[in-house]
């Protein structure tokens, strides 16, 4: 399995080097990697449908229980042949849709990238590499969304995206965390048998609340389900892959994944119904509002989405069961007619649905194509769409409270999905033909043959059921329901409550498809509600955010060193103050303090002035003389206090430096008086406080004990280990022998800086 | 005399950072100068001062024992005065060849990358 996932890698690598090749006929041959995949994963069909668990497993790093192992079960086959079918249709249809497209190679190499991040999901057994696969899938489909990069929308579209997306993968990383923490171990097999402790466990609220952050902005769930309209700035075939039938549905693929570990009863059910069931309600009600063929099926793809999150707080193994089929129908359906508006799209040159009519006349394969889909979206005998529909009532009504309102919300959301299947598939093939699109022919069967596969698959599933009952339903409820029992999927359930549900839907759907029709009178009233809709609260959000950044950045980074310098003092004197002030004791035990004679003093008087005279003199001049005799002073004091090597080096240094001064100083102009008296005496203050905290923390730190341990080291060893007698001279040439020689080297380098200073000529300048 | 030169050292420290921010770059040098030298007394302060007793092992002892000022500060503060030399002539020089091309030694005018400010 780990090459299966590996090969779409390899793939989008190979296209790096060998893109070129790919740009032309030979593009149809990417899909042959799907192809081969699909092949693969069907030959565990077998296994999988005897309810077979196959798990592999390869260390990665083993030390933090990050390790890549996969597992096959009912549910990650069914999103692998999902993945791996609707891939190889997709990939055949990009060579056609595409065609002679000069990024046609990189477009491959990111959806292969893509397939193969998504496969890895849903087959990772490792919360770890799930989390790594997840935000692959959020990468790769933000070069999709961004494909056509000159856009502006379609990159900010998929900035858009990958914001959502990426905030979902942090929450991801924080519950995957959290979860290995409580349950000890990263593996979702593993955490299978610990489910009790989890549920218990003080950390179960977060958990639940992180995982669900994640699945909802992954799945599009209100009030996140923004990015994906906007996500249909990206070529059709993107949409089709990634945001209907694929990743949208990774959230819900967690989702499913997580209920045999996460499902504790209540709060699960209260909160993934309740948002499933506003999400498919009120993205249902948008598809009324919208006349973009693309608009219609995000929003329907949004409600469905909402539906399955739905069926999975519902939780009872019925509901689960009619998850798992809905995502075959919905995946069935709803690429076939993303696949059908991109051939509209592609021939005609618009999505906009009060334009198209009577295409039927020109494109009778699509045509027909797009009815059966609308006929499995609408649920109608004999497509597997009504089976779906069938087990959703069934497990609505048999829920253990508020049955009826349940129901009544997914009549009502089946109804318009209805509408929005009709819309999309049938009317724009119905009626007459306008003379605009009079000479438009039918498209290369790659384009073509895509969507009626599908919708064929739809229906020949609805006449048997057992298929899809043996093959994954079973696995799946098997291994994610609490409790199994047996059941059996048919068309057929003989005269009952849910026949009638269903009948009613079709009724209605069918009232609702005559008599409403699209306006761009109601988008545009929709529009003015913009300014509430979540999408545009968070831009606000998020311009704000970039203001009050800008406000920021300009206030601490204004470019004057003065500026930076007193934030810094400030600061440390606001956090060091408050430390002395409410934890300071200042007893100084005299006794140990060295005494005072008179030379001291003078030295330090002189010290003292020779330092007050460089700040306040006007003269530069005096200034660096002064400075000459603070640097004197020091070397005296030096030598009173034991350190003559010290003493020495001061003298010289400092001599050097007033030369040097002199000799520059002698060229530049006097002193101007530049900053005024308020801005002197503010940061006068500001030094003076600086200075008076430096001095009490010396005095609060000559109260501590010192160390000793290391200078009775270099006193015993100065001699027997470097055979030197002066101590500082030993430590700096041989016990830390290459720290001088680095600083040797930094002497060197300012000597060479000075010297360039000096010589260079600019000579361009020179001549100004 | 502790107590003396942590107050000394504070005086330093505040005129160090009172001359950085000065516009002069000459002051701004000077300011660097005085900040280095109190950093230096700090370092010395908090070694704990002995008088008249050098590190220096007796010329017939093998071991230095007894009173004896703390090495381990003086060879840092040698290295501090040797490298803040070292930067002090490259600033002297940078502001004389600042000078020398822009006719300025206000740090408020070198604010700007632009050529012809």
């Amino acid at each position: 399995m780990l090459g299966a996932v590996l090969l779409g890698f390899l793939f989008s690598l190979f296209l790096v080097f060998a893109g070129s090749y790919f740009r032309g006929k030979l593009a149809v041959l990417s899909s042959l990697i799907p192809i081969s995949l699909f092949i693969y994963f069907l030959t565990f069909l077998p296994q999988v449908s005897a309810g077979e668990v196959i798990y592999e497993n390869h260390e990665w790093i083993p030390s933090f229980g990050v390790n890549l192992s996969f597992t096959l079960d009912g549910l990650a086959l069914l999103f692998a042949l999902m993945i791996t079918g609707v891939g190889s249709l997709v990939f055949l249809y990009t060579a056609a849709y595409l065609k002679d497209h000069k990024y046609l190679d990189r477009f491959y190499g990111y959806l292969s990238l893509f397939m193969a991040a998504m496969l890895g999901l849903v087959l990772s057994d490792n919360l770890m590499s799930l989390f790594i696969f997840w935000e692959l899938t959020s990468i790769s489909s933000f070069y999709l969304i961004g494909f056509n990069n000159d856009k502006a929308d379609s990159r900010k579209s998929a900035l858009t995206a990958l914001g959502i997306t990426g905030i979902g993968g942090l929450l991801l990383l924080g519950g995957a965390v959290l979860l290995g923490d409580v349950a000890g171990t990263y593996r979702i097999s593993e955490m299978l048998m610990l489910r009790d402790v989890i549920t218990d466990s003080p950390h179960y609220l977060l958990i639940l609340l992180l995982i669900f952050g994640a699945a909802f902005t992954k799945s599009a769930q209100f009030p996140f389900h923004f990015w994906l309209p906007g996500a249909m700035k990206a070529p059709t075939p993107v949409s089709t892959y990634l945001h209907s039938a694929t990743m949208v549905k990774a959230g819900v693929y967690l989702l499913f994944r997580m209920t045999p570990v996460l499902n504790g009863g209540e709060i699960w059910h209260t909160i993934l119904i309740s948002v499933g069931a506003v999400t498919m309600v009120y993205s249902a009600f948008h598809i009324i509002f919208r006349t973009d063929l693309k608009g219609i099926l995000a929003y329907s793809t949004i409600s469905a989405l909402g539906i399955l999150v739905f069926l999975i707080g519902i939780g009872t193994q019925a509901a689960l069961i009619a998850a798992a089929v809905f995502i075959v129908v919905h995946a069935l359906y709803k690429a076939s007619l993303f696949l059908i508006t991109g051939i509209i799209d592609h021939e005609t040159g618009t999505r906009d649905v009060t334009q198209l009519a009577g295409l039927r006349k020109v494109m009778m394969p699509v045509a027909i194509a797009g009815f059966v889909a609308a006929l499995i979206s609408g649920g109608v005998p004999p497509t597997l769409g009504f089976v779906g529909k069938d087990l959703i009532y069934e497990a609505t009504l048999h829920f253990k409270d508020n049955a009826i309102f349940l129901t009544i919300i997914a009549i009502s959301t089946n109804v318009l999905l209805f509408y929005a299947g009709f819309v999309a598939g049938v009317k724009p093939f119905m009626g007459k033909l306008p003379e605009k699109f009079e000479k438009l022919h039918l498209p290369s069967p790659l384009m073509w043959l895509p969507p009626l596969v599908m919708t064929l698959a739809g229906l020949v599933f609805g006449l048997f059921p057992g298929l899809i009952e043996s093959a994954f339903a079973k696995p799946i409820a098997m291994t994610q329901a609490i409790e199994f029992e047996d059941f059996h999927l048919k068309l057929w359930h003989g005269f009952n409550t849910i026949l009638g549900l269903s009948a009613i839907t079709l009724l209605l759907g069918t009232v609702l498809y005559f008599t409403l029709k699209p306006k761009h009178a109601l988008e545009n009233a929709i529009a003015k509600l913009d300014v509430i809709a979540p999408k545009d609260l968070l831009l606000k959000l998020s311009e704000g955010f970039a203001v009050f950044s800008r406000l920021w950045t300009n206030f601490f980074q204004t470019g004057y060193l003065r500026h930076y310098l007193s934030i810094i003092v400030a600061f440390l004197i606001l956090l060091l103050g408050y430390l002395i002030f409410t934890d300071f004791s200042l007893e100084i035990d005299f006794s140990t303090l060295t005494e005072l004679t008179i030379y001291e003093i003078s030295i330090l008087l002189m010290l003292l002035s020779g330092v007050l005279y460089t700040v306040f003199t006007k003269s530069r001049l005096a200034a660096v003389a002064a400075l000459g005799v603070v640097g004197l002073s020091f070397s005296l004091l030096f030598l009173f206090y034991s350190a003559p090597d010290l003493a020495m080096t001061q003298f010289s240094v400092d001599t050097l430096t007033v030369i040097l001064f002199v000799l520059v100083l002698y060229k530049l102009p006097k002193y101007l008086k530049l900053s005024d008296t308020g801005l002197r005496i503010k940061h006068g203050v500001l030094s003076i406080s600086f200075g008076i905290l430096i001095t009490l923390l010396i005095l609060r730190v000559l109260n501590e004990p010192k160390n000793t341990e290391i200078t009775e080291y270099y006193a015993e060893n100065a001699y027997k280990l470097a055979r030197g007698k002066n101590i500082v001279n030993v430590i700096l040439v041989d016990f830390r022998g290459i720290d001088t020689m680095i600083e040797i080297s930094v002497l060197i380098v300012a000597a060479l800086g000075v010297f360039g200073l000096l010589k260079l000529r600019l000579k361009s300048r020179d001549k100004k | 005399m502790e107590i003396i030169l942590a107050i000394i050292t504070g005086v330093l420290y505040a005129s160090g950072i009172y001359m950085i921010m000065r516009r002069s770059m000459v002051k701004l040098i000077l300011g660097i100068i005085l900040l280095g030298n109190g950093v230096n007394l700090l370092i010395f302060l908090l070694g704990r001062i002995t008088k008249g007793e050098p590190p220096i092992i007796d010329s017939a002892e093998k071991v230095l024992e007894g009173v004896y000022a703390d090495p381990i500060p003086q060879a840092l503060i040698l290295t501090a005065i040797v490298i803040s030399f070292g930067l002090q002539a490259f600033a002297i020089i940078l502001v004389k060849r600042t000078y020398k091309v822009l006719k300025t030694d206000d740090l408020d005018q070198l604010n700007t990358t632009d050529e012809d400010s």
